[in-house]
């Protein structure tokens, strides 16, 4: 008889990837001389949770692998294998094999099992000549029978099954009896295993499926409560086990003081600044970590994890609520304001309450940048063994909040600057003392809020772009340049669609299709990328984001019957033209003359093919719009006003429509369209250059 | 009695004379016909979008599509919501008629005519006392090329 547990897999995936996240961290935060026996340990059980849980759920590739892994793991905690780089690397590169095959189980990705034996071998080969000493390791470790107690979830309709199919996993451990089986859902559970040696390992496995799971030894009692440090967390999201420090806790006190600088905490500020202080002032480190430990425990106890989609929904229905409101108020508008005072006090109050419910869900959708930023260390460990340069990176700023989705789109761009700041900002170690430099490159990476926007600095200490040499491959491209060019035109020469100086085409950057992409991209969110230099100083790039993408600041304008919502970053101004003012340009295409300049005018009823629009260009309004230095002008009816507007995607249940960004929903109700700025705009002037 | 023998339940509605039956489980809600706003250089059929609870869903009119019926929005015209591969559609036609159950035995394949609606749609005919229901696979005619809903890429 089988038990169904597919309905857990959404978990156990979420809880792999968190594993394996912290995995990596942990072990790219090693110290190889002298490694804390408390990361070790958090290392090991990383590998450990991977491997009870695919074990349970059946994906026997990660399991096969995490097993290797564990073992290596075991032994270098206990002291039989020494750390090396070599070591690490290897654990390193199963960590990503992993991710893989996580990958795979979960969005069908293309497995590659030669890749998992690889690595398989790879691991293997460091243990085979210790095989020896583990015995005596084994046998000297103390063996006790194990009660334990737990809750299954009420979700799970038949729970004995589940509970039979716990005890084939636990009899790994010892052999198991239930001991206690409830006939009604939300009693206690008690199964005792004897003789179990690895105690946190069966916790580990029954807090995967269960909750308030509680560890007793039968004789001494000293791993009572194991589970309790993590009841709390474990009601909404059943079977969340982390590495967290309020676990460590348990096993090894002494290690208390030192063991946060190697931990994945989200302020690796402290850490990062104490770089290179850790070992000659210890007593810096013992003051400083304890409180980044009860922060982060905190941290962990407060949150709910909630799926994306109610976030959403609850947006959607809170824009329902203030569209209704809008409803009512135009109906009440039409009653007497002295005779029904009180009911336009209460919509006005109304109106209010409704303003502030959707700001702050709105602040539900944003996460810390931490979520992007984590991933760069190994990036940058990564890039700068294989590139044989010596480089540090600091971050700044992780818990700086932005829009969910942004997040993912940024990680990219931001991943390249990177890189491109490591393979051809630092210089090489000979280099960098020649020129008086530390050996040891310096990559920042630095978020913050400024007045609306995310900014986020990529950063390096090196050579700084070199002007004369861009400026000669530019000429060799066949671009328009001149020695006159300022410096922010030369630098925004990168930016361009097959540039790049590398002299030597590396697999790392160098291939010249990377900037222009990066910046079409951070433009695409709404975003701009400024580039500051200094010949050897080093580099820094900014990248401004929107805050949300979900919300934006919009110009309604009418056209005809319809009214439309400009992006009101793109707006430069607004004027009544006349018709002097427009040309023809090759028959067609028309341009506006705005002072001194000619701009290639869109006539929006035109694009759109809006009836009863106005067509006398004197009775209308321009609207300027500008896109990454390239304007582009507007014809409209007339502005409406300025608003702040839901953000709704028109492919969900329709498709891409040229010119058209999102569509929104006005406070009467109807829909209006965002109009794509950018798309116009590059549209406009390609056709206005076509016709020249 | 199996769900077989039982048969399933269809929705109709009336296109120019004509009875058309669709899979009821497609169908999410009625409603009446409320102002659109227009997509540019969408066919004459996709009348445009509205906001249907927060979601933005395209209204096609079925009687521009298959040219019967009079194209014309009254207080009466409906709007039949639909559910169709993930997507949200609403379809506008002169009227609903009835929620029928047709058994399997009932229904007899199309005949081989030239029809305003695709044939490849059309999952047959079902004869009911007097009446004629033409059963329409709406899932497939709305998610295909010609209705013109879905990126070409996707679909």
């Amino acid at each position: 008889m089988s038990y169904d547990l597919s309905q857990f897999y959404p978990v156990f995936f979420a809880e792999a990837a968190e594993h394996l996240d912290a995995m990596e961290s942990l072990l790219l935060g090693l110290n190889h001389q002298a490694p804390d026996a408390e990361d070790l340990n958090a290392v090991f059980r990383t590998a450990h949770s991977i491997k009870g849980a695919a074990g349970t759920f059946g994906f026997t590739d990660m399991a096969e692998l995490t097993h290797i892994l564990e073992g290596l793991l075991d032994r270098v905690r206990k002291g039989e294998l020494g750390l090396s780089d070599p070591l690490v690397d290897a654990c390193l590169q199963a960590r990503d094999v992993l991710h893989k095959q996580l990958a795979t189980h979960r969005d069908g990705a293309p497995s590659d099992p030669d890749a998992a034996s690889v690595i398989a071998d790879r691991l293997a080969a460091f243990s085979i000549s210790l095989q020896a000493p583990q015995l005596a390791s084994t046998s000297a470790s103390v063996s006790a029978g194990l009660v334990l107690e737990f809750y299954l979830p009420g979700s799970v309709p038949d729970q004995a099954l589940l509970a039979e199919k716990l005890c084939r996993e636990l009899s790994d451990f010892g052999n198991t009896h239930v001991l206690s089986s409830p006939s009604v859902e939300g009693q206690l559970w008690r199964i005792h295993i004897e003789s179990c040696e690895d105690a946190e390992g069966a916790v580990g496995v029954v807090e995967f499926l269960a909750h308030d799971v509680h560890a007793i030894t039968d004789e001494s009692g000293t791993i009572a409560q194991q589970g309790g440090a993590r009841k709390i967390q474990e009601e909404s999201a059943f079977g969340l086990f982390e590495p967290e420090p309020a676990h460590a806790d348990n096993e090894v006190e002494s290690a208390y003081g030192l063991f946060s600088e190697n931990m994945p905490t989200p302020n690796a500020d402290s850490g990062d600044d104490s770089y290179g202080f850790f070992s000659a002032l210890p007593p810096i480190a013992e003051t400083i970590t304890p409180p980044a430990n009860k922060r982060l425990a905190a941290n962990v106890d407060t949150t709910i994890r909630v799926g994306v989609d109610k976030v959403d929904l609850i947006i959607n229905q809170v824009g329902e609520l203030v569209i209704t409101h809008a409803m009512l108020q135009q109906i009440a508008s039409a009653l007497d304001p002295v005779t029904f005072e009180r009911l336009h006090n209460g919509l006005a109050q109304l109106e209010r309450n409704s303003r502030d419910l959707q700001a702050s869900i709105m602040t539900m959708r944003m996460v810390p940048i931490s979520m992007a930023f984590s991933r760069f260390p190994r990036v940058v460990r990564d890039l700068s063994v294989k590139l044989g340069k010596q480089v540090e990176l600091k971050i700044s700023g992780e818990s700086t909040e932005l829009d969910r989705g942004l997040i993912e789109r940024i990680i990219d761009p931001l991943t390249h600057l990177i890189r491109n700041g490591l393979d051809h900002g630092i210089e090489s170690p000979v280099q960098r003392r020649a020129k008086g430099k530390s050996e040891v490159g310096l990559i920042t990476l630095k978020a913050y809020q400024l007045s609306g926007t995310v900014v986020v600095e990529v950063g390096d200490d090196g050579a700084g772009l070199d002007r004369a040499r861009i400026l000669t491959k530019a000429r060799e491209r066949g671009m328009q340049v001149h020695d006159a060019m300022s410096d922010q035109a030369v630098w925004a020469l990168i930016f361009e669609a097959g540039f790049s100086t590398a002299d030597v085409v590396t697999d790392v950057s160098g291939r010249g299709v990377g900037m222009d992409v990066v910046k079409r991209n951070i433009t695409a969110l709404g975003g701009r990328i400024d580039i500051e230099s200094m010949v050897g100083i080093g580099t820094r790039m900014t990248v401004r984001l929107p805050l949300t993408l979900a919300i934006v600041d919009g110009m309604s304008v009418a056209v005809g019957g319809e009214s439309y919502i400009i992006p009101l970053g793109y707006v430069l101004e607004s004027l009544q033209p006349d018709d002097a003012m427009v040309k023809r340009m090759g028959g067609v295409e028309r341009l506006i003359q705005i002072r001194e300049t000619y701009v290639p005018l869109i006539v929006l009823h035109e694009l759109f093919g809006v009836r009863n629009a106005l067509t006398d260009f004197s009775q209308g309004i321009i609207v300027l719009l500008e896109v990454d230095g390239r304007r582009a002008a507007v014809f409209v009816d007339a502005l409406l006003g300025q608003h702040q507007v839901v953000i709704k995607s028109l492919e969900t249940n329709y498709r891409k429509v040229f010119g058209i960004a999102a569509a929104t929903i006005m406070g009467d109700g109807r829909v209006a369209f965002v109009l794509d700025a950018v798309a116009l705009v590059s549209k406009a002037n390609a056709a206005v250059q076509a016709a020249a | 009695m199996s769900k077989e023998a039982l048969g399933h339940e269809y929705l109709s509605f009336l296109l120019g004379g004509e009875e058309y039956a669709i899979d009821i489980l497609r169908v999410q809600e009625i409603r009446g016909y409320e102002a659109v706003t227009s997509i540019a250089h969408a066919p004459a059929f996709i009348k445009g979008v509205i906001n249907l609870r927060g979601a933005i869903v395209p209204i096609i009119d079925l009687r521009i599509k298959f040219g019967i019926g009079l194209a014309e929005y009254t207080a009466f015209t409906v709007v039949i919501v639909l559910n169709v591969g993930e997507r949200i559609v609403g379809i506008v036609v002169d009227a609903v008629s009835d929620v029928l159950t047709v058994h399997d035995e009932a229904i007899r394949p199309p005949p081989e005519l030239t029809s305003t609606v695709d044939l490849r749609y059309i999952t047959g005919l079902a004869m009911l006392d007097e009446r004629m229901l033409i059963l329409v696979d709406i899932e497939g005619l709305m998610l295909s090329s010609e209705m013109a809903l879905v990126d070409e890429s996707i679909s």
